[in-house]
């Protein structure tokens, strides 16, 4: 790897997410919320996210994180890119940023719908970092699946 | 630059790997400080292992051919250079494994079935806080399927083996004491002899993984009283510049003829009847079905070129690059070594934390200018959370590490803070 390659993984954007990460700590509310509690298992990455939903939109994703640059922005551009958005609308964003980043450097991001997002597709080239991008990522869409099914709803743990 | 202490032959040792000539992305050179990851392997050893394949290649003890018999000759001159190697009291008490993990289950496992040596409920078992996971898991199957329980040795702030309450831990109810030489993460080197000679003190065995000693300590099992000697030694083929794929479990005769067989197949038996089976002794009672013939004639090629050089040697200069490094990292602003600062306590892994960058990204960093380390809880995270840390980065040197990559490390992770900003 060189040090253009070093700068397209380490973009300005994710540098800024993460010195500044938006939306993180862990907040509490009372229904339609489920927590979850991932790992990548390799590095000892953690995220702790809760999702609460209110009339099938995303009301809040919120998260303790502990890991490196990557999985520390990523978080946050999560946060900034499905608060607001419907269940619908949030997992197809989830779609997009999963195709970027098992696209191996080949996949073109579109920035209308993944805004900040974008910065991670050249982490998309760095095999060992794409499971850092997407800790938080799999872990929103358990915690949303757990509420929309019920299943574990308030204390789902995995 | 010269350190007191360096291998003299230290140019010439580092063409036998050839490996450490190549370049990486954009023409740098190789900085490999990940060696108690995996070692780099000497050309003797490549040699040997391809020319088994194109010339003798047959499988071992069975084959009635020329080949065949060309095969178990390498293949049992594999076991006698290991044997040499670790000072084993017998050839046959060298069993191979897949790699260390496998000797470690192999005891872990037999050591719950029927037998004399047997865990049951209300026996304990011993480890400590330091250990790879392959030294934990093991036992924690062990005691929750025996209802036996397992015991921790704690550790002292310094990264050393906290022993102030060795009597409490190792008693009359101790069965099994197991640690490890040399510390993955924190480089410490365990008082072996002294805890050994207290489990055998109250009649329980002692394991020890030698992963991270097996390359860079001398070993010479049969120079030490029995009563300080472990009763069972696991370590891998491939941190002491063998391949992959092959493993060894050491085993004093007794222990090893005390324990049921493991695997269950060709080569461990003495007869097949349909009404049971005898076994054959060791090491073949263990090394059932074909075994990784050319990794463990690979692997007495390395023992036998670490021989060459000497473990002494080897060992010196561990400690001069150690001691260099040690100086070195700490003249980084804001950086933490995890364990003993002093060369003399501890091997060649450096784990440590720099204030501000995550281990990853500091891997990251360093490999975009050709050094490479490993970041993360190198399969230790008990004593990672000991520390309170959830990852580290490391930098391991071996007999072909050169004082300029320490140099270059230094340099590279200076870089770092300014990649991020630091300051």
């Amino acid at each position: 790897m060189t040090a253009q390659d070093l700068d397209a993984l380490y973009q300005e954007i994710i540098l800024d997410h993460y010195k500044n990460p938006h939306g993180k700590g862990l907040r509490e509310h009372a229904d339609h919320t489920a927590e979850v509690h991932h790992v990548n298992p390799t590095c000892g990455d953690e995220v702790t996210l809760r999702v609460h939903l209110a009339d099938g939109v995303v009301d809040d994703v919120s998260y303790d994180a502990l890991g490196c640059s990557i999985s520390q922005a990523s978080a946050s551009v999560l946060h900034d890119l499905v608060v607001g958005k419907s269940v619908d609308e949030a997992m197809a964003i989830h779609q997009e940023f999963l195709t970027l980043m098992q696209g191996k450097g080949t996949v073109e991001p579109d920035e209308d719908v993944l805004e900040d997002g974008i910065a991670f597709a050249g982490v998309a080239k760095f095999p060992a970092r794409v499971k850092c991008a997407l800790l938080s990522w799999m872990a929103w869409k358990d915690a949303t699946a757990q509420v929309v099914t019920g299943v574990g709803a308030g204390d789902g743990d995995k | 630059m010269t350190l007191e202490g360096l291998l003299p032959e230290l140019a010439v040792i580092r063409k036998d790997f050839p490996i450490l000539e190549r370049t990486l992305a954009g023409g740098l050179p190789l900085v490999y400080l990940d060696s108690a990851n995996t070692s780099q392997k000497p050309q003797v050893v490549i040699d040997t292992m391809v020319d088994h394949l194109e010339r003798h290649n047959a499988n071992i003890a069975r084959a009635m051919h020329q080949l065949g018999a060309e095969s178990t000759e390498a293949f049992e001159a594999a076991r006698d250079k290991v044997a040499a190697f670790i000072g084993a009291p017998e050839r046959d008490e060298v069993i191979f494994t897949k790699n260390a993990s496998e000797a470690l289950n192999l005891v872990a496992n037999t050591l719950a079935w029927a037998g004399p040596r047997q865990v049951g409920a209300g026996d304990e078992v011993v480890i400590t806080e330091m250990e790879h996971h392959s030294n934990i898991v093991p036992w924690q199957l062990l005691t929750q399927r025996t209802g036996a329980t397992l015991r921790w040795f704690g550790l002292t702030d310094d990264g050393r083996l906290d022993l102030s309450n060795i009597d409490e831990l190792i008693n009359e109810r101790t069965k099994v004491v197991s640690l490890t030489w040399v510390s993955n993460m924190l480089g410490t080197i365990n008082p072996v002899a002294e805890i050994t000679r207290r489990a055998h003190a109250v009649g329980a065995i002692v394991v020890v993984d030698a992963s991270q000693a097996a390359p860079q300590l001398p070993i010479d099992l049969a120079a030490m009283p029995v009563e300080e000697r472990p009763d069972l030694v696991a370590f891998t083929g491939h941190k002491v510049v063998g391949p992959t794929g092959i493993g060894v479990l050491w085993g004093s005769r007794e222990v090893l003829d005390a324990l049921p067989p493991f695997l269950g197949g060709g080569e461990m038996i003495e007869t097949v009847r349909m009404e049971g089976s005898t076994y054959a002794g060791i090491p073949h009672k263990f090394e059932a079905g074909t075994p990784p013939i050319v990794e463990a004639i690979g692997l007495g090629a390395a023992v036998e070129y670490l021989g060459h050089i000497g473990l002494d040697a080897i060992h010196a200069h561990e400690k001069a690059i150690t001691a260099y490094a040690l100086e070195g990292l700490q003249s980084i602003k804001g950086l933490t070594v995890l364990g003993p600062l002093d060369a003399a306590l501890r091997g060649g892994a450096i784990s440590f934390e720099l204030d501000g960058v995550h281990p990853h990204d500091i891997a990251q960093v360093l490999d975009s200018r050709g050094v490479a380390v490993r970041a993360g809880h190198h399969c230790a995270k008990p004593a990672h959370a000991r520390f309170g840390v959830q990852a580290s980065t490391r930098m391991s040197s071996y007999l072909y590490t050169e004082p300029r990559e320490i140099d270059a490390l230094v340099e590279a992770l200076e870089y770092t803070r300014s990649y991020f900003k630091l300051d």
